[in-house]
């Protein structure tokens, strides 16, 4: 079964093709990295797999529904970036993980005691579960992520998205995380990263994606790990990450 | 004298309660999103609604509450439809809603204009009996709406990216939490008035978060607030004879500077402890 699919794919902003022509099927259990320097459109296209950017042309599927159609969206789950930045009440720790579990279907029940026990394991699995009463903002940003990784796990998905999720973690929670990362994948989760770095992830991947660094973004390669040099460079050429100087392995044939 | 042996004190009273503890309830929502001026434009949208009540001889409540639900869609659909920021969107209702308002009130026979006074700041004897049956009811319905939406739009005041992934319709939440601003408006408007009610949705938050960390803390506390300050407020109104809405804002503000300062030390002790 194909989890993502997506044909044809055309993203424009005020007439500049930011994403040109994408064909990208992923099917379940696949681990893939999805790379390229800044600016080539890794964002954009997982913003409209997720139906979060407007397509110009073309169509997303997920687990087999058209995007438009699609309505199990408790299989999915969204790890961004960073915090939106626009809230300014105090939120807990736990009742941002816990808000993972919200959807439309949770409307007119309250949160179980499963929905709970998975969040607690959640936030215990990236060890922030003695800081659960904190407000989120006093945490540092590596901590701040490491509760948006546990929002995400709160929610059970099949499919789960990340965008740069190993940036400003330390090393011992690092290791950590790419081994929750591993054990998810082994139980079936289908993951996509969105990462400048495939050093630390690169023994769980199972599938790498390169785009291309011109102004309309395509894929570039799209195969198994490691990237051959000349798409390695590509992905690093912009890069501005500092951990990025130690990629760049070399290996198989492009698409 | 006492307060409780009028009954349009007993009205007052009860419609002041009702509005410090809905007004929070629906301004911890607006604080997170940065959309704190969103209750002053409906106020300003209620306004043209009181205008043309006078205008054509209807119910002020009905007719207000009809123009600023009309507001909230307008405003929500300017947001989205056009290249105007929210910003921009809630000037433009600050505008229209006031010149409506004078105009209307302007052109309806009699003292009408005189009246809008008690719209724009609260009056203690302008709740009538049959209003307070709709404020109760318009209250019960905003409590409903909440148990059943609450949790959607608390996700949506989070991160809106994240909670259209989790499925949620985000234009429908804030078309929503837009709508509820309107009604408390309403609800407040003959207590503290169509230009000082936002201010009982927003300040009681403001006041609370300064020592909360999470959000049903803040929205727990930000309701003791409000209703504390509703209260104390139209007292003070009834005994000093000053119209109820500037003594509530008053008594909201002298809360959140006291919890302002109150705050300095916890977060102190907080940080002494982690």
């Amino acid at each position: 079964m194909s989890v993502i699919d997506v044909e044809r794919a055309c993203v424009e902003f005020d007439g500049d093709h930011v994403l040109e022509n994408i064909d990208l099927r992923i099917e379940a259990g696949e681990f893939v990295a999805l790379l390229g320097p800044n600016g080539s459109g890794k964002s954009t296209l997982v913003r409209a797999i997720l139906g979060l950017q407007p397509l110009e042309h073309g169509r997303v599927r997920l687990f087999d529904e058209p995007l438009g159609r699609f309505s199990e969206w408790s299989r999915i789950a969204l790890v961004p970036q960073r915090l939106p930045g626009t809230n300014s009440i105090p939120v807990s720790v736990w009742e941002t993980v816990i808000s993972g579990r919200i959807t439309p279907r949770s409307r007119f029940r309250r949160v179980g005691r499963d929905a709970k026990a998975t969040a607690q394991l959640a936030l215990t699995e990236v060890g922030l579960w003695p800081r659960r009463h904190d407000r989120l903002d006093t945490l540092s940003g590596g901590q701040q992520r490491r509760v948006l990784i546990a929002r995400a796990l709160a929610t059970s998905a099949d499919l789960l998205v990340l965008d740069e999720p190993t940036a400003g973690i330390d090393a011992e929670n690092l290791t950590h995380l790419v081994h929750l990362l591993g054990e998810l994948h082994k139980h079936g989760v289908t993951v996509l990263v969105v990462t400048h770095e495939l050093t630390d992830i690169e023994h769980l991947v199972t599938r790498a994606i390169v785009l291309g660094e011109d102004r309309t973004g395509t894929i570039r390669y799209d195969g198994p790990p490691p990237v051959p040099a000349s798409f390695a460079d590509a992905v690093h050429h912009h890069d501005d990450h500092p951990r990025d100087q130690s990629a760049a392995p070399t290996g198989l044939s492009p698409r | 004298m006492n307060l409780f042996a009028y009954d349009f004190m007993q009205r007052a009273l009860i419609a002041a309660v009702l509005v410090g503890l809905i007004a929070p309830l629906i301004g911890v929502f607006l604080v997170q999103r940065r959309l704190s001026l969103l209750g002053d434009g409906m106020g300003h949208v209620a306004l043209t609604g009181v205008g043309l009540a006078f205008l054509l001889g209807t119910a002020p409540v009905p007719t207000a509450m009809l123009t600023a639900v009309i507001g909230a869609f307008l405003i929500e659909f300017i947001r989205y439809r056009s290249r105007t920021a929210g910003d921009v969107a809630l000037a433009l209702l600050f505008y229209g809603g006031i010149a409506g308002g004078v105009l209307f009130a302007s052109l309806a026979p009699g003292k009408a204009a005189s009246s809008l006074n008690a719209y724009l700041f609260g009056s203690l004897t302008t709740v009538a009996g049959a209003d307070l049956v709709a404020l109760v009811a318009l209250c019960v319905a905003v409590l409903i709406v909440l148990a059943i939406f609450g949790r959607e739009l608390f996700a949506v005041s989070l991160d809106t990216e994240i909670a259209q992934v989790q499925g949620i319709k985000v234009r429908a939440m804030s078309t929503l939490m837009a709508v509820l601003a309107a009604v408390v408006v309403v609800v407040g408007m003959r207590v503290v008035g169509l230009l000082l009610v936002s201010a009982i949705m927003i300040v009681p938050v403001a006041a609370a978060q300064q020592i909360t960390r999470s959000f049903i803390s803040t929205a727990t506390l930000a309701v003791a607030l409000g209703v504390f300050a509703s209260v104390a407020g139209l007292t003070t109104s009834f005994y000093v004879e000053v119209p109820p809405g500037p003594t509530i804002v008053l008594v909201a503000l002298g809360t959140f500077a006291f919890l302002a300062l109150l705050a300095v030390p916890i977060r102190k002790r907080r940080r002494v402890l982690v």
